[in-house]
């Protein structure tokens, strides 16, 4: 269970935190929210697998979001962990029923399905007053177990957070996808006939993948909303699940590392690009995006694994 | 003694079409039933109907004594009919010790799979043994879209068998095998089978191997069963002689298989 | 009853918009399987080049009435041009390839459209309602309408029967339809395809933006204008079934109908209701209203 993957992962924790905590605090939080979205571009790698994309994991995430949100607004909850349960418990229950239904669709239906229902939530969103409507409501200020962290350390509280869930999530992906459970995924891409004649529900496959892939989505919103200190419909809106989109591509589906690094790279690109040419960012981002696709069909891990193979003879 | 198989009238219409109509065949334990007929004579509809894949208009599928009609092929598969493909269904893209791997790995509930390693010292001998058994080792690490179609077809049979199926149906299992080496593949397939003490049925076009090998034959003509018995009262049969065994000869001769 | 008509009239106006806006959408993705995310910048770019166009034309002393024909020329030569670029300098490159990974494509290429927008308009809004002001308002049971939306419902109507004449009445548009049908079939049977494909594109393109340039009176051309269309174009094509062009028509109607009646009964659910239908559709019917099911043999 320990293998060279898990300690590859625990390394690079390590290089993160220590590059964390040197880093100025702009870069630390660039460095949260990169692992945030990273966790729900890992949900969609589990999906992408089986062969599925989905255009609507701003659902999820939103999902996330808002119940941390709400939960501190309405129900005066700021423990962090508590929050987090309440994001998971949120998206988790939603694709447990809609799951039902997506389940059953594959390609391009399920992508569009899913992002139907990602705007419907992004409708109710805009339109209901109490959640300020387009505008979102701020965040409370988070605490840790009863640890109330002082303006100065609440940054870096976040952050270690962030930085050691983002290393368990990926643990236990990697070990969900060792497992047979896992590798049904793989099965179901390549032959979905087989697999019902094995005797396996395809769609039940399926609709535990979701209900990981959302579980994974709420964390990363709720991580997002705890240290943006706000959430507004943006979030669930498709342009943010084409982005969730966009980094899985870029990063590819070699390793449950590579969303984490492909989320890195990504929100360090577009934070140079917005610096430097505002108006262009989106332009360089598609251009990269088309040079990904037609040079480096497996993303950029595989790139990394061939050049490492390369080395190796 | 019970059936372990029955169908009771069993009808398919495609629109106007009739595939089959009103099917009866009961089938015994350990039974090796071959199933012959021209193409379009309801023989892969007859399989397709059994294993769930199709749907029945009228009629009924009984297994051991249950109404199975109408149940989905997954349920189907669970209760122990296993069955394989004319065009074999494997994950091409994964190596043989890969496919079977998955299947010795689902074979139980689904909510379990999450704690089973799909690769361990203890799930790849259990592959090995299998992989042998079915005479496919040499192929082991290859990617199960590349093989030979042959073996192909029998890296199908062998993930349907890991389930351990009480009945499994064939559809054109040598189909893709050079002629001369037919029999000596059936041979062995049926060998692993027997060992295993399933009920067998399958579809072939191949007189001589349905001669060699079936305890019985079902002889299906234009959806209905023209003649089920004995192979050697079947296939001397005068009305299978003309629709059956004569179009298969002349399709034959024309190079077509 | 008031209200009904203006239900009714709102309705027709707004599927009449989304009809012209959806119809070159589904034209490629039924011919090329190509769900072109890219179709949004279209009609930004058809609405921009209009607006900029119509600027410029009413400063010349030329008759107002010309600026339809200006209009619709502009239309037809940007949607050429951003097609040629698109399918032949990018697309092409990719044929094959998975049909999401081509929707990632295509979604690259209007992150770089959005941009291409604003560094070559600018990101201050343009207004070109002279078109829109030229034809006057006309009172119908009591309300007031402006002519200019009335007229839309023909034009999409003209744009209706001319893809209906085009697809059902020439050669080349039966071979469309032949390969809308099967694909495989129409391939073996040596037509060719690449043509085909530049030309669907061509067509679907120059429809986008003219989508995009008939709307650009009535609104305020604005960067991120083909954000919002697209995914409301997509709910459309999806809701009367992908590749259908019939389809298309009754898509366009139900979720015009739809957002009519919420904008003027409950405001609250206008942007949600568009989506639950598209939702409550795909359940139900996967492959939209006019779609047909895929079957697999095995």
């Amino acid at each position: 269970m320990i293998d060279r993957t898990v300690w590859g992962l625990f390394a690079a924790l390590l290089v993160v935190l220590g590059a964390g905590f040197i880093a100025a605090d702009w870069a630390q939080f660039l460095l949260v929210l990169a692992l945030a979205k990273g966790m729900v571009v890992l949900g969609l790698l589990v999906l992408m697998r089986a062969g599925l994309v989905s255009f609507g994991q701003g659902l999820w995430y939103g999902l996330g979001c808002y119940a941390a949100g709400m939960a501190g607004n309405f129900l005066g909850v700021t423990d962090a962990f508590l929050l987090l349960a309440l994001g998971i418990a949120a998206s988790t229950t939603v694709a447990f029923i809609l799951g039902f239904l997506l389940s059953r669709y594959r390609e391009i239906f399920f992508a569009l399905l899913n992002m139907a229902f990602s705007m419907i939530l992004f409708g109710v969103l805009v339109k209901t007053s109490v959640l300020g409507s387009t505008d979102g409501f701020n965040v409370l200020t988070p605490t840790f177990l009863g640890y109330a962290p002082s303006e100065a350390a609440l940054g870096d509280t976040v952050f270690l957070l962030t930085a050691v869930i983002s290393f368990v999530v990926a643990v236990l992906i990697h070990w969900y996808l060792g497992s047979t459970m896992g590798f049904i995924g793989e099965a179901i891409r390549e032959n979905e006939l087989r697999v019902e004649y094995l005797g396996v529900s395809a769609r039940r496959a399926v609709h535990i993948k979701l209900m990981i892939a959302a579980a994974l989505s709420g964390i990363g919103g709720v991580l997002t909303a705890i240290a943006v200190g706000h959430v507004d419909p943006e979030m669930t809106y498709w342009t943010t699940s084409g982005e969730f989109v966009f980094v899985a591509i870029l990063s590819g589906t070699g390793s449950v590392a590579a969303p984490f690094m492909g989320s890195i790279i990504f929100e360090v690109l577009r934070t140079y690009a917005y610096e430097y040419s505002p108006y262009t960012w989106q332009m360089l981002m598609g251009a990269v995006m088309l040079l990904v696709i037609i040079f480096l069909p497996g993303g950029l891990w595989s790139a990394l694994s061939r050049s490492r193979k390369g080395e190796g003879k | 003694m019970t059936p372990v198989l029955e169908a009771r009238g069993l009808t398919k219409t495609f629109g106007a079409v009739t595939a089959a109509d009103d099917i009866h065949v009961a089938v015994a334990d350990g039974e090796i039933v071959g199933i012959i007929g021209a193409n379009g004579a309801g023989k892969t509809t007859f399989v397709n109907m059994v294993t769930g894949y199709l749907k029945p208009s009228a009629g009924q599928i009984l297994y051991r004594g249950t109404d199975i009609t109408g149940r989905d092929s997954r349920e189907i598969t669970k209760l122990g009919i296993h069955r394989s493909f004319q065009i074999a269904q494997v994950f091409p893209d994964i190596t043989v010790l890969d496919n079977v791997l998955v299947a010795l790995g689902v074979a139980g509930d689904l909510p379990r799979t999450i704690f089973k390693p799909l690769r361990s010292p203890k799930t790849e001998a259990a592959a090995d043994e299998i992989i042998a058994r079915y005479g496919i080792g040499e192929y082991r690490n290859v990617k199960a879209g590349l093989l030979p179609q042959g073996v192909r077809k029998l890296l199908d049979i062998a993930m349907a068998m890991v389930g351990d199926p009480k009945i499994i149906l064939l559809d054109e299992p040598t189909s893709g095998v050079s002629a001369d080496e037919k029999l000596e593949a059936m041979r062995g397939l049926l060998k692993v089978l027997k060992d295993d003490k399933v009920t067998v049925l399958f579809v072939e076009h191949d007189m001589e191997i349905v001669g060699e090998f079936a305890q019985r034959v079902i002889a299906f003509y234009d959806g209905r069963i023209l003649a089920d018995g004995k192979p050697d009262e079947v296939l001397s049969d005068s009305s299978v002689r003309e629709f059956v065994i004569g179009p298969e000869l002349h399709r034959r001769s024309a190079g077509k298989d | 009853m008031l209200t009904t008509v203006a239900i009714l009239v709102d309705g027709l106006v707004y599927a009449s918009w989304l009809f012209i806006v959806a119809i070159g959408l589904t034209l490629i993705y039924g011919v090329m399987k190509i769900l072109n995310v890219a179709h949004g910048s279209l009609y930004a770019l058809g609405a921009y080049s209009a607006a900029w166009i119509i600027g410029i034309y009413f400063q010349s002393d030329l008759p107002p009435y010309g600026s339809f024909a200006v209009l619709i020329l502009s239309a037809v030569v940007i949607g050429l041009i951003a097609s040629l670029v698109i399918e032949r300098g990018v697309l092409r490159l990719m044929y094959g390839r998975d049909e999401i990974v081509i929707v990632l494509a295509t979604f690259a290429i209007f992150l770089i459209l959005e941009d291409f927008v604003k560094l070559v308009w600018g990101v201050d809004p343009y207004f070109a309602y002279q078109p829109y002001g030229l034809l006057g308002r006309v009172r119908l049971f009591g309300l007031g309408f402006a002519i200019y939306d009335l007229a839309l419902i023909g034009v999409a109507a003209v744009i209706g029967l001319l893809v209906w004449w085009g697809l059902n009445r020439t050669r080349i548009g039966k071979l469309l339809l032949a390969v809308i049908y099967d694909r495989e079939i129409s391939v073996a049977m040596g037509i060719n395809v690449n043509l085909l494909f530049a030309g669907t594109f061509a067509v679907g393109a120059v429809l986008g933006a003219l989508g995009g340039a008939l709307t650009a009176p009535a609104i305020s051309v604005s960067p991120g204008i083909g954000v919002e269309v697209i995914v409301l174009a997509f709910a459309v094509v999806v809701i009367g079934g992908l590749g259908s062009v019939p389809g298309v028509l009754i898509g366009a109607l139900i979720v015009g109908i739809c957002r009519a009646a919420a904008v003027h009964l409950l405001p609250e659910v206008e942007l949600f209701i568009i989506y639950a239908v598209m939702s409550l559709v795909l359940a139900l019917r996967p492959q939209g209203l006019f779609g047909r099911a895929a079957v697999r043999k095995i």
